[in-house]
């Protein structure tokens, strides 16, 4: 018998939200990133509340840090945020603030806010953990996913990273790109182009649809980091 | 010292597998040979000071001891917001090893210099900062660095005393005054020879640190409460008054005086030449310790 705990379904996202945002207006769709959110937790990331400490779990990284709710319900709806701690958010004693600290939020791999950090940090955990010759027990390396915005691309540290990693070959790496068209000049070309001019493996696909960013975020791809650009008009 | 870094950090990656080198170009030549031993520790992300510290950031949230080295501007300036975040907000620790400390680079002039490097790294909690001020101390102060988790930045200098001193965290007396003595004069790093010359005629003691942070207060304390004046006299290699803060601290529960010698604060020196030119420039040659330190105590 398979039992299903409250609050635990993407139906039950907006809801989660409400917690929060304290009202019914704010449905999930106002969240650019909670599908691919969910896709991630749901489907893709191997983590659980119960091996956020596995040195092997897969990690993943909220770079853009604006906006946690939806990443806070997600959490919750997958354990490792208690429902309740949702009520308080951002007041003084709370763990979950408007920008997410790693030291107070289980399952939280970073503290994020101010842009641009998150692929550094990323690609730096990807390499530690191959430096580490950390690898699951079937043999294969944990990945490492951070999600980015198309307006935080426009931060020039991120591009020290893809440049980087496409050059280093680090095929645990995947960036998520919500691309909600928020960048202030525009990435003429697309912005997979930048990943793939890099070394990078690009793909593009709706940032609503969940079988498509499954399929995308999981189709197999070797020897170099991938990028999933998720288009979303919100 | 810079030779003696590639020595201790090139054994360090031979002797615990934890340890990992990050550059950006600077220094690079000087690890090949690891690089080809330790694949996937020498990592060198070319000029990119934003990616170096945050690489290093996440090779720290793995469980790896991120070594990270470049000049100081580029080190601690550039990619400041990343230390205070990367390293410091995630809550992980890295060795931080800067070249070029305060005007080591006079040739190149202000873009290769940062005297602010200490006082910046000041403002954020939880560094331990090392100054030596010989090779041995550099040796002394990576070997009490790397085998931790905290973040330790240790300022090298192509400035040396002749002679090694304990690097303990604790002020070392190197001379000490009379009962009435005129006060305490503390030394940082490679300012000791200079100091203790310039005040050679002076009844004061001469303490001496190369270790700035955490400073001892404790120490200093207990010093000054012995010398004949509560006067303290400090020379640091870098931004004057760097360390007055801590002197305050220490003296809070008495009357003293205090002076600061150090990197001007209120200029910038538009000059090439050599490091002892600049020294000079900023009173911290000899002859500029010893005309302020006899000002200072009234002599």
């Amino acid at each position: 018998m398979t039992v299903t705990a409250a609050l635990s379904r993407y139906a039950d996202l907006p809801a989660l939200i409400g917690l929060m945002e304290g009202d019914e207006k704010h449905s999930g769709a106002a969240h650019s990133t909670l599908d691919v959110l969910w896709v991630l937790y749901d489907r893709v990331l191997d983590v659980t509340p119960a091996t956020a400490d596995d040195p092997t779990r897969d990690r993943f990284l909220l770079s853009k840090g604006h906006g946690p709710a939806a990443y806070y319900a997600v959490l919750a709806a997958k354990g490792f945020v208690d429902v309740p701690t949702l009520r308080g958010w951002a007041s003084f004693g709370s763990p979950l603030g408007h920008h997410p600290d790693r030291t107070l939020v289980p399952g939280v791999e970073i503290g994020s806010g101010s842009l641009g950090h998150g692929l550094p940090l990323g690609l730096g955990m990807a390499l530690g953990l191959r430096a580490r010759k950390i690898r699951r027990a079937d043999g294969t390396e944990p990945r490492v996913v951070v999600l980015v915005g198309d307006g935080e691309l426009d931060e020039g540290s991120n591009h020290e990273a893809i440049s980087v990693a496409g050059r280093l070959g680090v095929g645990t790496l995947t960036a998520v790109v919500v691309d909600n068209d928020s960048s202030t000049h525009g990435w003429p070309g697309g912005i997979g182009s930048r990943f793939e001019g890099e070394g990078w493996e690009a793909r593009e696909v709706p940032g609503r649809d969940h079988d498509a960013m499954y399929e995308a975020l999981t189709r197999p791809h070797t020897g170099r980091p991938l990028a999933v650009v998720a288009r979303v008009r919100s | 010292m810079r030779r003696t870094f590639a020595e201790t950090v090139n054994r360090a990656l031979d002797d615990d597998p934890r340890v990992a080198l990050v550059l950006a170009a600077i220094s690079a030549g000087m690890f090949r040979a690891s690089a080809a031993r330790h694949p996937g520790r020498v990592i060198d992300v070319g000029i990119r000071e934003q990616a170096m510290i945050g690489v290093a950031g996440g090779l720290a949230l793995t469980g790896v001891r991120p070594i990270v080295h470049s000049y100081a501007p580029f080190l601690v300036e550039r990619p400041f917001e990343q230390i205070k975040l990367d390293l410091g907000h995630q809550d992980v620790g890295a060795v931080l090893v800067s070249i070029g400390g305060s005007y080591d680079a006079a040739e190149e002039g202000r873009t290769h210099q940062a005297p602010g490097d200490v006082a910046l790294l000041d403002t954020l909690p939880g560094w331990t900062v090392y100054v030596p001020g010989h090779p041995d101390e550099a040796r002394d102060a990576l070997g009490a660095a790397i085998p931790g988790d905290d973040r330790v930045y240790v300022r090298l200098s192509e400035t040396a005393n002749r002679a090694p001193l304990p690097v303990s965290g604790r002020l070392h007396v190197v001379r000490s005054g009379s009962p009435r003595s005129a006060g305490v004069v503390l030394a940082v790093g490679p300012m000791l020879d200079r100091v203790l010359e310039a005040t050679a005629d002076l009844d004061v003691t001469v303490a001496y640190t190369a270790t700035v942070r955490p400073f001892d207060r404790e120490g200093l304390s207990s010093l000054v409460g012995t010398a004949g004046n509560a006067d303290v006299l400090v020379v640091e290699p870098y931004l004057r008054g760097t360390s007055a803060h801590e002197v305050a601290e220490a003296l809070a529960d008495r009357r003293h005086r205090q002076l600061s010698l150090g990197v001007a604060r209120d200029r910038e020196v538009r000059a090439y030449g050599t490091s002892a030119q600049h020294a000079r420039e900023h009173g911290l040659d000899t002859e500029g310790i010893a005309k302020a330190a006899r000002d200072f105590f009234l002599v």
